[in-house]
């Protein structure tokens, strides 16, 4: 019998939402790690009871967590981040040289193939990867030391590296994004990176198509076509069709092009849903309507998913990780909002249910789809 | 045996439902007791002070016999009423509503 368990990350702890494959009825399991910020979880492709969770709090610091046995039982692993080398600096807020420190996990990115070897986003922004389980960690320092990063200067979230893509067609090609330097590929396995941000125009930097300096949001990638890319930047719908190459903006008809999350449908490569924002200084939908936005033909015409979603009074956010997929035939998708409401529709957005209304602040949400 | 009063979540983590008992080797200091601790309970590592510099963590406090020790050299003895067990060295998290 197939099923789905869906790993959400709040802001007071963990929860771990399963169904069978018709996703209509739900256990509940949680809160894990209660009182701690929860980052991000998410459970190993090899190995789907392997999960690993970023758990922090400004009182104690950072810990990761792992589970073998699909969130029932958690263990302390490492949790010792130190950069290679001499950290150096990046910008800080007012322009001014500020030393590298680290702050939290905001990613885990588990291996498409090892359940041993997991990569870590960080802030301040920088890669590390494991290969004993999350029992030590190391820096890709290849990132931080490609030569553009004195000049990366923290988004208000802080400096992050909050995503992570594996290409699985090409077990060296890794895409990561930064708030707010850009969006970042390596072919060798992460020795040597390079920015991927031609195309990208950001009103609120010096340069507008500088090479980095943007507030890349989140990026969204469909297995079957590594090469195409979807990206939410801080304002703006972008594409690639070129693995970053160049990337041009398809935000089309939606009501702002300002938003966190974004992602594929499982089954359909030119499926893509977003969450429209109204503004950066506005982080709530328009109209106090709750409005997924999916477009079929891979960007510029969107159409708005309502059915079962508030439609008046709701002024939520959704958060860059908070949005995920399901595999099964009828294409499940999945948001979390600040409000604490986990969202689940197991008709490819047609339809929203709530799986859950009255969660902390919901930071991640990841999806495995157990057979 | 020194006694060491952690905060709720650190008992949590260690998986100790009450005070714990730690003993030191040669004199008893912050260094001592903390490094006692995190090497009985290697999951604490980094919760109280930074695992680099091992520098306390800001929104931490060290008391004991109704001082704040916080900002004593980590090499200080403490109290003998800690060192001897009579009196507890309280590990306590800043007070943040919200």
């Amino acid at each position: 019998m197939s099923g789905v368990r869906v790993l959400v990350g709040t802001r007071k702890g963990a929860f771990v939402l399963t169904a069978d494959g018709k996703r209509e009825r739900w256990d509940v399991s949680g809160p894990h790690f209660a009182g701690w910020e929860i980052y991000h979880l998410k459970g190993s492709p090899a190995d789907p009871n392997r999960l690993y969770a970023s758990q922090s709090t400004g009182w104690f610091g950072q810990l990761i967590q792992r589970s073998n046995d699909g969130g029932k039982r958690w263990e302390p692993v490492g949790n010792k981040f130190v950069y290679d080398g001499v950290a150096g600096t990046h910008q800080w807020y007012d322009g001014t040289p500020h030393p590298w420190e680290f702050k939290r996990v905001w990613h885990l990115e588990p291996s498409l193939t090892d359940p041993d070897t997991i990569y870590a986003g960080v802030e301040d922004a920088g890669l590390f990867r494991s290969s004993d389980g999350g029992q030590s960690w190391q820096e890709l320092p290849g990132l931080r030391g490609h030569g553009s990063g004195p000049s990366w200067q923290p988004g208000a979230g802080g400096l992050c590296l909050h995503t992570i893509i594996l290409d699985p067609s090409r077990p060296d090609r890794m895409y990561i994004a930064i708030s707010a330097a850009g969006a970042f590929r390596t072919d060798d396995g992460g020795k040597s990176w390079r920015p991927i941000n031609h195309g990208l125009r950001s009103a609120h930097i010096p340069d507008p198509d500088a090479e980095v300096g943007h507030c890349v949001h989140h990026i969204a990638m469909h297995r079957a076509r590594p090469g195409v890319l979807f990206m939410q930047k801080h304002w703006d719908v972008m594409r690639s069709d070129n693995a970053g190459d160049s990337w041009q903006e398809v935000s089309g008809n939606l009501p702002t092009d300002f938003g966190f999350a974004i992602e594929v449908h499982a089954h359909e490569p030119e499926t893509v849903y977003v969450v429209p924002i109204k503004s950066d200084s506005e982080h709530f939908p328009p109209d106090g309507k709750l409005r997924v936005y999916r477009s079929k033909s891979g960007g510029n015409e969107w159409e708005a998913l309502t059915k079962g979603l508030p439609q008046s009074d709701c002024y939520v956010n959704v958060l860059r990780d908070a949005m995920a997929v399901d595999t099964l035939d009828s294409c499940g998708v999945y948001f979390g909002t600040t409000g604490g409401q986990v969202y689940a529709s197991a008709d490819s957005g047609n339809g929203w249910n709530p799986i859950v209304r009255d969660l902390p602040g919901v930071l991640s949400v990841e999806v495995q789809t157990l057979s | 045996m020194i006694l060491v009063v952690l905060p709720t979540h650190l008992r949590t983590l260690a998986l100790v439902s009450g005070d714990v008992q730690i003993e030191v080797q040669g004199q008893a200091t912050q260094r001592s007791v903390l490094d006692a601790l995190e090497t009985r309970y290697p999951m604490l590592r980094g919760t109280i002070r930074d695992q680099v510099t091992l520098e306390r963590r800001p929104f931490l406090r060290f008391f004991a016999c109704e001082e704040d020790l916080s900002h004593e050299s980590p090499d200080a003895p403490l109290p003998e009423a800690v060192a001897s067990g009579a009196e507890p060295f309280f590990i306590v998290g800043a007070i943040a509503g919200g």
